[in-house]
């Protein structure tokens, strides 16, 4: 497939916004547990979703770019909506404007202080605005993270992305750097989460690097169901195509290759390989033990820049079986 | 129900590209147009096009045959494109199962090109919606032609009548007798498609002649040698 980069932003823009916004739910939840201390509501809760929700709107920007035409977005994108019961890109459409709002109404409801309790469990549990608007958001987070993946691991005709280790990627590598990126924002103000973010940043860093390393094994081996005996019918071992139909290209031949030589898409494999997993968790573990404020947020930007090329590779990798009908320009 | 198809026969197809140049002159024209083409006069020429022919080798040199093969929409009775399409722009007609892009609907996101296995969905380059082969809907639904012109261009085109064109859900239609006297079969019938659009495999045509089919024993032309009634009755005496 060849990798669109509006796509390749969108994914990782929405997967790090929220998982960031995931990350300050949690470290709200542990707060209320009296695991961490409390931390301020608009200089951490609502910065902090106001950077989740930058990201998001930056995902939607670069999606808007994604459409045939920009202006689409304005005149038709509102039908994308209607087709939730069998699209799953409907289905996202849906999730990720609702995930937004439940985002802007956590930073308007810490923000403006609408955090007395409204009723208080045992005595002990009070639940306010910010608790009930936070886990709303973060069962939306992960809706949003299931419906974006599932667009890809839906296509059942593309099977390297035909399984259930793409929704595990999306969701962990999501996690993974909306942590990361907790980290580097609780340096960045001077909040003493970096510690714990690190670590969950780390832990999710780690499983991620599980679970894409099983699919890129899956993928090396994969045996595809499509062959050019099954493309055109004919029964013989030995079939060649001599002509496409055609000497110039056609959306066939831009959409569904990458065009990138094998050495191209082995240094984006190890670059990504270095970028997402490795680096981060050294510099996360590097700014615990020096306690730099910048490590973090340079293990943020590696690691986003790192998932920039993990996305073009998850296309680059995807092989579909149209191409088996272009394979001599000609 | 009805499921209107092209059948297409490998052993007839000469590949002149016939269908491909009639498709795009009666769609580029017509509801579905315009097919743009992009730089046509440049080194790299691009296009919308419904419709390929394209070229394959089938053995090793020197047995080897060419197949001809016209590549264009299958309308698959369970096609994957319609329900990923976010907008409800791809949609099969419930009345002859033809499957459609609206173009007013149609947001370009070409991810109903991305769930079509056989690569029939181009993406137009100026109106940037996708377009599809529609079986000249326009065609074959215009009341005003004469029922015999009520087929598809590229089927009106082929100059080796190997595009048949018809219900294959009525069993006693030409493609459907033809599918199953003819060995008719569907591409990629791994994903369970159903495509509509069949074809139908080469096929060698012999007849085995052996000599005494080729001479009669007692032609009477045969003035140089004794009459075989001589030797007594033969088989050609019996039979009569």
């Amino acid at each position: 497939m060849h990798p669109a980069f509006s796509v390749i932003f969108l994914t990782t823009l929405i997967g790090a916004g929220q998982g960031l916004f995931m990350a300050l739910v949690t470290g709200q939840v542990y707060s209320l547990a009296n695991l961490l201390d409390p931390q301020d509501s608009v200089t951490f809760y609502a910065t902090g979703s106001v950077l989740a929700l930058v990201l998001l709107g930056l995902g939607l920007v670069a999606a808007v770019f994604h459409l045939g035409k920009p202006s689409y977005f304005l005149t038709r994108a509102w039908r994308g909506i209607t087709q939730w019961r069998t699209s799953w890109l409907s289905r996202e459409l849906l999730a990720l404007p609702a995930f937004m709002l439940m985002v802007a109404l956590y930073a308007g409801t810490h923000y403006f202080g609408f955090t007395q309790p409204w009723l208080v469990v045992k005595g002990q549990l009070p639940i306010d605005a910010t608790l009930v608007l936070g886990t709303l958001g973060v069962l939306l987070a992960v809706v949003l993270f299931v419906c974006t993946a599932m667009i890809y691991a839906s296509l059942r005709f593309l099977q390297e992305w035909h399984t259930a280790l793409t929704v595990a990627n999306f969701i962990l590598f999501g996690l993974a750097s909306g942590f990361t990126l907790a980290a580097a924002f609780s340096a960045w103000s001077g909040v003493a989460l970096v510690g714990f973010y690190g670590v969950w940043a780390v832990i999710f860093t780690v499983l991620a690097a599980i679970t894409r390393g099983w699919s890129m094994y899956r993928n090396a081996r994969i045996k595809h169901k499509s062959t050019l005996q099954t493309a055109i019918g004919i029964r013989h071992t030995k079939i060649r195509q001599k002509s496409m139909g055609f000497m110039g290209g056609s959306f066939n031949t831009r959409e569904f290759f990458h065009g990138a030589s094998v050495t191209t898409v082995r240094a984006v494999r190890l670059f990504f390989i270095l970028m997402v997993f490795l680096v981060p968790i050294v510099m996360l573990a590097a700014s615990n033990a020096l306690e730099s404020a910048y490590l973090p947020m340079l293990a943020f930007v590696a690691q986003y820049v790192g998932l920039m090329a993990e996305r073009w590779y998850f296309f680059a990798e995807a092989r579909h079986p149209q191409n088996l009908y272009y394979q001599s320009v000609a | 129900m009805t499921q209107l198809a092209l059948v297409i026969d490998l052993n007839v197809c000469v590949g002149c590209h016939a269908c491909v140049t009639s498709c795009k002159e009666w769609n580029t024209s017509g509801w579905a147009g315009p097919m743009v083409d992009h730089r046509p006069y440049d080194p790299d020429p691009t296009g919308t096009f419904f419709n390929r022919v394209q070229m394959f080798e089938v053995g090793q040199y020197p047995n080897t045959e060419t197949v001809h093969f016209p590549k264009s929409c299958l309308h698959c009775e369970e096609p994957p494109c319609v329900p990923v399409c976010p907008t409800g722009a791809s949609y099969k007609r419930k009345d002859n199962g033809v499957v459609l892009v609206d173009y007013d609907k149609c947001i370009g996101c070409k991810y109903c090109s991305w769930a079509c296995p056989y690569g029939v969905r181009e993406l137009d380059e100026q109106q940037k919606v996708m377009k599809k082969c529609t079986l000249c809907i326009d065609r074959i639904t215009d009341q005003s032609l004469p029922e015999k012109e009520r087929r598809p261009a590229c089927v009106l085109a082929c100059p080796t009548n190997a595009r048949l064109f018809g219900d294959v859900h009525d069993p006693d239609s030409e493609v459907s007798v033809t599918i199953r006297e003819n060995g008719g079969y569907q591409l990629m019938p791994e994903w369970g498609t159903q495509p509509a659009n069949h074809y139908l495999p080469r096929r060698k045509t012999r007849i085995q002649i052996f000599d005494d089919e080729l001479e009669r024993a007692d032609n009477p032309l045969k003035k140089e040698a004794p009459l075989p009634a001589a030797e007594g009755e033969t088989l050609d005496d019996v039979a009569y």
